[in-house]
């Protein structure tokens, strides 16, 4: 990391970490929905950009994160519960389903895993006993940050949660971070650019895209365990291929070949989103020809665009 | 029982064609163009709007209606596919998804801006009123018209495709676009027209659906993942394929609501993702 990249991540984190002192209720809000989206397109990324892989179904594990943090937390109020049961479940589904999945490639991948997404989103709109269907869970509490006997935190108020949210997220995000750079990271980018190359190599191709996979759906569970203590409530369109869409597009928007495009791309999703909808309720509209417009002129994402463009532009013009 | 199977594989052939006609345009221009449409459950969408508008607003005879609706949309698609489609056919195909996944948030919203988010369902054509006695049960006349319609579909298409001297460079450019392209075939005009005909099945689908099925936004993103599965299972680009596929699917869900009313959505999920473990490439691929 070059000392620039350096201060700069170091003052975004000083900034997030300050919010709260100055920000209104919304801001913070809106913060925590950038954070979920991250970790969410994060993990996602681990399969498309490391791996090669282009899931449609993520959005189901998502949702299993989501349902399952809601069911532990209407019995045990306790928010570090209910985001374990989040993760574990993201995790164990997208283990299991996993295991079917990564035997194809290509487009068989992506229907087989939008398959399995669809198959998660008809479980939680059709059983009511468990899922309460289409009215899905409501009266989730916000639980405080407990482990009985030990300590507890309230989180009632918008600035704990946000405190809550980003400092799981960080850390979910350092751990990426490393997952990606180590030798593990560089096996799955070599199977991403040349399979047979690895496979001669001795190394099993299935076992690392399954894992790969388990990983994104974990970071999917996670991500989704953030969402019924900041809504009260969890429906099934979060299960929606629609909303599996919705991780690709924020990857693509920010750029698949780098480390931060997610993050990048959640960031400018919910700034353009919060900007059209004070103009008009049909953002989407506007949304889509944005979509359209990137991927026909900035196909490497923001983030590559704005390093290998800009970049050298302004380094040379303050050179000279 | 048997009675029981047949009146029921009836109610789900009739719901078959309408994912027919949505499959045999993605399938065609996915194996003519190679681009993965998202959008195409749009046209649909659109063609629905602009039957229920022409026929059930302005009181235009149903027939007109039709042929109408099918012309805008085939306009529609053309635009389509000069300004953006031609420009991702040798793409990624994660950008093309993404690419006309934008499409469909621009086309819903567009319908809800313009028609309102209000599901409606126009009057039935009085010709087609009524029922037909099938094993004692009531049975649409107007279902029968949709099965027939949808055949006749298919034949029309296999003519074309076999017979005619479109079908031939699209057969042939589907193969090998270079050699196509080398032995005088004008590839970017022959991949507008195959888009506007996809375009125009889509739309008839839609159209076609207008005095039964509901019309609202949303109509096409409910169908074309089932579409997107049936190309799949068929093999992607074939024809024949699709049309099994769209039988098996349409089928399964008439069956499906009967049998098991609370997991027939999961139900079908399941044996999409059966066929696509078991045979990959399709049931009628390579």
């Amino acid at each position: 990391m070059t000392k620039l990249k350096t201060i700069l991540l170091a003052g975004l984190i000083l900034f997030l970490l300050f919010l709260p002192t100055f920000a209104g209720k919304y801001l913070l809000y809106m913060t925590i929905h950038i954070l979920i989206l991250s970790v969410f397109a994060l993990g996602f990324n681990l399969l498309l950009g490391y791996t090669g892989l282009l899931s449609f179904g993520q959005a189901g594990f998502f949702a299993m994160g989501a349902y399952a943090s809601a069911k532990i937390l209407l019995v045990f109020p306790s928010l570090l519960a209910g985001m374990v049961a989040g993760m574990v479940a993201g995790g164990i589904a997208a283990l299991i389903l996993g295991y079917l999945c990564v035997r194809h490639t290509r487009i068989y991948f992506s229907m087989l895993t939008l398959c399995f997404g669809m198959m998660i989103y008809s479980i939680a709109w059709k059983w009511r006993d468990v899922t309460g269907g289409d009215d899905g869970l409501v009266g989730i509490p916000r639980a405080p940050f407990q482990i009985p006997g030990v300590f507890s935190i309230n989180m009632e108020s918008m600035g704990n949660y946000y405190y809550f949210v980003l400092i799981i997220s960080l850390i979910a995000i350092y751990v990426l971070y490393r997952i990606v750079n180590s030798p593990f990271g560089l096996t799955l980018k070599g199977i991403r650019d040349s399979e047979n190359r690895v496979a001669f190599a001795g190394i099993s191709i299935r076992n690392y895209r399954l894992l790969s996979f388990t990983l994104a759906g974990l970071y999917a569970g996670l991500a989704g365990s953030f969402v019924p203590p900041l809504e009260n409530t969890v429906t099934p369109p979060l299960a929606h291929w629609t909303q599996s869409a919705e991780p690709v597009m924020v990857t693509l928007l920010g750029g698949i070949h780098t480390f931060s495009g997610p993050i990048v791309g959640s960031i400018l999703f919910y700034l353009i989103k919060d900007i059209i909808v004070r103009y008009t309720q049909y953002w989407l509209i506007w949304f889509g020809s944005i979509v359209v417009f990137l991927v026909l002129v900035f196909r490497g994402g923001i983030v590559i665009f704005f390093t290998e463009r800009i970049w050298p532009l302004l380094k040379s013009a303050s050179e000279k | 029982m048997f009675e029981k199977l047949i009146f029921q594989s009836l109610i789900g052939l009739s719901f078959s064609m309408y994912l027919w006609l949505l499959a045999a345009g993605l399938t065609l221009v996915f194996g003519v163009l190679g681009v993965l449409n998202f959008a195409h459950g749009s046209l649909f969408m659109l063609g629905a709007y602009a039957t229920f508008t022409l026929y059930g607003k302005l009181g235009i005879n149903f027939w007109l209606s039709i042929a109408l609706s099918l012309i805008s949309v085939g306009i529609i698609g053309a635009i389509l596919e000069r300004l953006f489609i031609r420009r991702i056919y040798d793409i990624d195909l994660a950008y093309q998804l993404i690419l006309t996944f934008g499409f469909i948030l621009i086309f819903d919203d567009l319908v809800k801006m313009i028609w309102g988010g209000v599901a409606m369902i126009p009057p039935m054509p009085h010709f087609f009123e009524g029922n037909l006695s099938i094993f004692g049960r009531p049975f649409p006349i107007y279902n029968v018209f949709i099965i027939f319609a949808g055949i006749a579909v298919a034949i029309a298409l296999w003519l074309i495709l076999e017979k005619t001297w479109w079908g031939r460079m699209i057969r042939a450019s589907a193969s090998d676009r270079e050699m196509a392209s080398a032995i005088g075939i004008n590839i970017p005009i022959l991949f507008t027209t195959v888009f506007v005909f996809a375009a125009m099945l889509a739309a008839l689908g839609g159209a076609l659906g207008t005095p039964v099925r509901v019309v609202a936004p949303g109509i096409g993103t409910a169908m074309i993942i089932q579409a997107f599965v049936i190309t799949v299972i068929g093999g992607l680009g074939n024809l024949k394929g699709a049309f099994v596929g769209a039988l098996i699917v349409g089928i399964l869900t008439s069956f499906g609501i009967l049998l098991f009313p609370v997991f027939e959505l999961f139900i079908i999920f399941v044996v999409m993702a059966i066929v696509l473990m078991v045979k990959p490439e399709g049931l009628f691929g390579k």
